[in-house]
């Protein structure tokens, strides 16, 4: 165990190091997330619906977009020079490698996600100070679920042509429910609604997390081997 | 001990393995010649465990830990320094840090490129590139080295400095496994040569003392006959 997290350790650090060399995707990624909240905040009619109504969905529906940006990127880095192949002859185990994917991947979105949220406060006046600690759990709960997913599935799709749009294809029907149970349960927060009515939700977002991180670990194997 | 035995693999239709077996002791190096399309590539990913066979089974005493791998495309990140991609290679086949700084150093200077060690691989020539790839391959000192076209791209020059550095390594009692298309640049190397076509070794036998130029002939009449 301490040979497969030392391993996943070494392949999520290079990741993050040439992330931080380019930085291509992280701008890329936190550019779009300021720009889709924009364009949801000068998109709807303020007299029909209010942002506090509207809120919890346009957080999640921009929160998944950028992660689909973060997601693509996984394993694109290992195209360069079949460094993919490279990791696949060298006595690296596909489950470090996934789980190294997967720590690159969720740091990824954390960042994008942590300039997304205050952002999003500012364009649609949502006090979340008072819940900020139990939102920030949910969005960690279910981002968790969601890179899980997408980096199979980015794997999965990366030696395909379209790989990018055959991602955000496979990966959104497996989101749905995720994200049904993120955008309730931040509505309840926002609503100043006590968090037992959203136990249900929360119970799901950790179980697809336990499910699918599992299922995922076991999965990847095939996504990669030829 | 690298050991292979009934080898078969196809891709749909087209047979890419047809009953190969062979073994090779340590200081043996195989040169597999054949044209484009012969299997040469499938044989070297099943070597390496890329690949499952279909039917056969190869084994190489030591596993994963004990191959070296050199290609036609370097397994190395543009992004990362030239130390920085071996120190990450390094670590992924279990040498300590200090083990891996050192013997990072240690195949740079025996490659001369310890002035490029901080050097972002993006910026190296084919050539250095190149020599990039062997460092990264020696990196773990593997007993067994599989080379699939490793003079593709090179000058003259670099293919010179390529097979004088791997005359030392097969001196130094490795086992080697070279294919190639091109019987000119693998046949001084040989302890053992085969002929590859349509997935089978038409002709396997020790080199003995022929010279590059009589294997030469008896490719072409190989390849001519059938």
């Amino acid at each position: 165990m301490a040979e497969l997290l030392r391993q996943a350790w070494a392949v999520a650090r290079k990741d993050l190091l040439l992330e931080f060399r380019t930085r291509t995707a992280i701008v890329s990624a936190v550019v779009f997330t300021a720009l889709v909240l924009t364009v949801f905040n000068f998109g709807r009619d303020p007299t029909a619906v209010s942002a506090l109504d509207l809120a919890p969905t346009i957080l999640w529906v921009t929160f998944t977009f950028a992660a689909m940006l973060a997601l693509n990127r996984a394993f694109q880095l290992e195209l360069e020079n079949q460094a993919l192949e490279g990791l696949l002859v060298s006595p690296l185990s596909r489950t470090s490698l996934y789980w190294g994917k997967l720590l690159a991947n969720l740091a990824f979105v954390a960042v994008v996600e942590s300039v997304g949220l205050p952002l999003f406060v500012l364009f649609f006046n949502v006090p979340v100070g008072r819940v900020l600690l139990p939102l920030v759990a949910v969005i960690a709960l279910a981002t968790v679920g969601f890179v899980a997913v997408g980096t199979l599935f980015s794997a999965l799709v990366i030696r395909t042509r379209f790989a990018e749009l055959l991602l955000v294809v496979l990966l959104l029907p497996f989101l749905v429910r995720p994200l049904i149970g993120a955008v309730q349960v931040t509505a309840r927060l926002f609503g100043d609604r006590p968090l037992s009515e959203a136990v249900g939700y929360l119970k799901l977002l950790a179980a697809y997390d336990i499910v699918f991180v599992s299922l995922a670990s076991f999965l990847f194997r095939f996504t990669v081997d030829e | 001990m690298l050991l292979a035995e009934g080898l078969h693999h196809a891709f749909g239709r087209v047979v890419a393995l047809d009953g190969v077996s062979f073994s090779l002791a340590p200081g043996q190096t195989l040169a597999i010649f054949g044209p484009n399309g012969a299997g040469k590539t499938t044989l070297l990913k099943v070597l390496a465990g890329l690949i499952n066979p279909q039917a056969g089974s190869a084994r190489v005493d030591g596993g994963r830990r004990a191959i070296g791998w050199i290609g036609h495309q370097s397994h190395l990140y543009g992004h990362l320094t030239v130390r920085e991609n071996l120190l990450f290679w390094g670590s992924l086949y279990g040498l300590s840090a200090a083990r891996r700084a050192a013997r990072a150093a240690e195949v740079l200077a025996r490659l001369d490129m310890s002035d490029r060690a901080g050097e972002p691989v993006w910026s190296l020539s084919r050539g250095l590139l190149q020599r990039a790839a062997i460092a990264k391959a020696l990196l773990h000192d593997p007993a067994v080295l599989l080379l699939d076209e490793p003079f593709t791209g090179l000058d003259l020059a670099a293919a010179g400095q390529l097979r004088v550095l791997l005359g030392e390594l097969h001196d130094g009692g490795r086992m080697m496994v070279l294919a190639t298309h091109n019987v000119d640049e693998g046949a001084e190397l040989a302890t053992d040569v085969a002929f590859q076509r349509r997935g089978r070794f038409v002709h396997f036998a020790p080199r003995g003392t022929r010279s590059a130029a009589e294997i030469a002939a008896a490719y072409r009449r190989a390849m001519a006959d059938g």
